[in-house]
């Protein structure tokens, strides 16, 4: 009896280790990983170069840099102006774009029936996430800056932007609002509450992580954008940007992007250290409101 | 709330009524009859139940519900078929019956929770204390208030004990002491020693059998009329399936509960009242038969029933 146990066991475990090496999952696994590096490397060159090229300009100016306005003269040119530019437009993305986009989120989730049209514009507004942002820019140009005649000024661009994200924030909302059960309205409409009370009391609150997540990317994105700009006004000559922040929104104007794309144009060596150094500002900053992001929708992260 | 006290007032104060609200009457509804003989029997026992009168009849002031010929639809879809029956006061009573017989959607439609589906519409008629639920002007929030519901599976909100409770009579504009009353529903739901020292914390850190009588509380808190419970004990263990009996039991002094249940034992422990619905061929669900639990299980009059609780079926 104990020999034809042993047996049986010997048996048994020279199948479950005499196993073949398995050459093609790791092979599968080696690929994946490699692309991977391949991913990660293109970035850690670009960002490694940037660093490196822009080092000079902090380590010997970077107050200066960043509070000088623009200037043809490389030793004396900052960003101030595009920061000023930027952080307004994306005020005014923020002011225009979230209210409307959420409201609108709220509607077609919570109010609309499914009907055909409904999911017809549900299905366009995922389309229009993903035009070209250079179409935007036509957009504005044609509607803000001629039909209104508003002229190439920062409120235009802030508007073309806006409209730009608002379809991002619809999305985003609208995931947000869907990933709350339906349990959750039933309980509060079996409870005798309406739909707002319904809505504002329960479904917004446990979507506003991802509301909040969402939103920020999308300004995050438009504070990165520089297509559209170019054609609704953005410029990067010298022009004196002062007064008051009504003077500002009302005059011509320049971002972050739009110097960096300018300076990488210009001839002289110089600005392409200046380049690398207002990219690495813009990613920094951009890598902040991400964290925030990030932070956010774990810090409030839901478990059903 | 709201006049509380005179069950017979339906408010019909005119709120525009929402969206979803307009009957989808897109295209005829065509009866698709894939068996004629098995709709035929269904029209048979249906007629039957016509002729004999309902099996359980009640005086006209015992009665919460009367339905009178309910259908139920899903946009071209029938799930519930010419239902009328009674359901009295401050009694239990259950719907039993095969998956997909119907039997949530008309407990769904006691309160107008069906509303919420784009599709879904009635024909027939429920009458509530007499009064047309589904007539023109009838406020379904208020309908809700007065007719409370339990979910199948527990939905405290993901907010403190405290708050869970609250919500209702706050939206319902409570100006009283509410910290008795939420003290007094979590009493009647037989939870408040389990949880009187941590009223703070999320209703979701419950346990299952807690959270669903955390759920009764926040129904009762605002002082309803009816209970409705969608399968109230199928997300629970037997034990605190029993608890949610007891407390069945205890709260039809002062309620009154329709049950739907997949649970013949539980039906059969903890009716008094019991509804058999089964489905024809179309899908459609339709009333068997309605009597008092004990006849139902003891000596059911059709052949349907019987195969039923004796497990042949279903």
């Amino acid at each position: 009896m104990a020999g034809t146990t042993l047996s049986a066991t010997e048996a048994i475990e020279r199948r479950l280790r005499g196993g073949v090496t398995d050459w093609r999952s790791w092979i599968v696994e080696g690929a994946l990983l490699l692309s991977l590096l391949i991913a990660l490397g293109v970035l850690l060159v670009l960002l490694a170069d940037i660093a490196v090229t822009a080092a000079p300009v902090f380590g010997e100016r970077a107050v200066d840099f960043m509070t000088s306005p623009l200037s043809a003269r490389p030793e004396g040119a900052g960003l101030v102006q595009g920061l000023i530019g930027s952080l307004l437009i994306t005020l005014i993305v923020a002011v225009v774009a979230l209210p409307i986009g959420i409201g609108a989120a709220i509607y077609l989730e919570e109010y609309a029936r499914d009907t055909a049209l409904n999911r017809f514009i549900r299905t366009n507004i995922r389309n229009l996430a993903g035009v070209p942002a250079i179409v935007y820019g036509l957009l504005g140009l044609a509607v803000f800056v001629t039909v209104l005649g508003m002229g190439r000024i920062l409120l235009a661009g802030g508007l073309t932007l806006a409209v730009l994200v608002l379809p991002i924030v619809v999305i985003t909302t609208s995931e947000a609002l869907v990933a709350v059960p339906e349990s959750i309205r039933e309980a509060a409409l079996g409870v005798g509450a309406t739909r707002w009370e319904t809505i504002r009391s329960h479904v917004l609150p446990y979507a506003a992580p991802g509301i909040f997540t969402g939103t920020i990317l999308s300004l995050a994105r438009a504070f990165g954008e520089t297509a559209p700009l170019l054609l609704v006004g953005a410029i990067a000559g010298t022009f004196s940007a002062s007064g008051g922040p009504i003077d500002q929104v009302t005059s011509r104007y320049t971002t972050l992007p739009t110097i960096i794309f300018h300076w990488a144009g210009y001839p002289q060596d110089e600005f392409r250290a200046l380049g690398a150094a207002a990219i690495a500002v813009l990613l920094g900053l951009i890598l902040l409101v991400n964290g925030a992001a990030i932070f956010l929708r774990n810090r409030y992260d839901r478990k059903w | 709330m709201t006049e509380s006290g005179d069950p017979l007032t339906v408010e019909t104060e005119p709120r525009p009524p929402p969206v979803d609200e307009q009957p989808d009457d897109k295209g005829p509804t065509i009866r698709l009859m894939s068996s004629q003989l098995e709709v035929d029997e269904a029209e048979q026992i249906a007629a039957a139940v016509r002729d004999e009168g309902i099996p359980m009849s009640f005086a006209a002031d015992e009665l919460v519900f009367e339905l009178d010929r309910l259908s139920c639809f899903y946009g071209s879809f029938q799930a519930v078929r010419d239902v009328s029956l009674q359901v009295p006061r401050n009694q239990i009573t259950a719907l039993i019956g095969p998956s997909g017989c119907g039997k949530s959607t008309l407990l769904r439609s006691f309160n107008r929770m069906n509303d919420l589906v784009d599709t879904a519409r009635i024909e027939g008629r429920i009458l509530y204390h007499g009064v047309d639920l589904y007539a023109d002007g009838v406020d379904p929030v208020e309908v809700r208030r007065r007719i409370g519901m339990v979910f199948q599976k527990p939905n405290p909100f993901p907010k403190s004990i405290y708050d869970n409770v609250a919500f209702g009579p706050r939206v319902a504009g409570f100006r009283g002491d509410m910290d008795g009353l939420v003290e007094s529903s979590l009493r009647r739901a037989a939870l408040w020693d389990e949880v009187k020292d941590k009223l703070k914390q999320s209703g979701t850190a419950l346990s299952g059998g807690q959270q669903q009588r955390l759920c009764i509380a926040r129904a009762i808190a605002v002082e309803p009329d009816v209970i409705l419970m969608d399968e109230p004990c199928s997300a629970l263990d037997p034990i605190a399936t029993l608890k949610i009996e007891e407390l069945m039991r205890e709260l039809k002094k002062n309620y009154t509960i329709v049950i739907v249940t997949h649970n013949m034992q539980q039906a059969a422990r903890a009716s008094d009242v019991t509804a058999f619905l089964t489905m024809g061929d179309d899908r459609a669900g339709y009333l068997v038969e309605m009597a008092s639990t004990q006849d139902i299980f003891t000596r059911p009059a059709h052949r349907l029933t019987e195969d039923y609780i004796t497990g042949r079926f279903g």
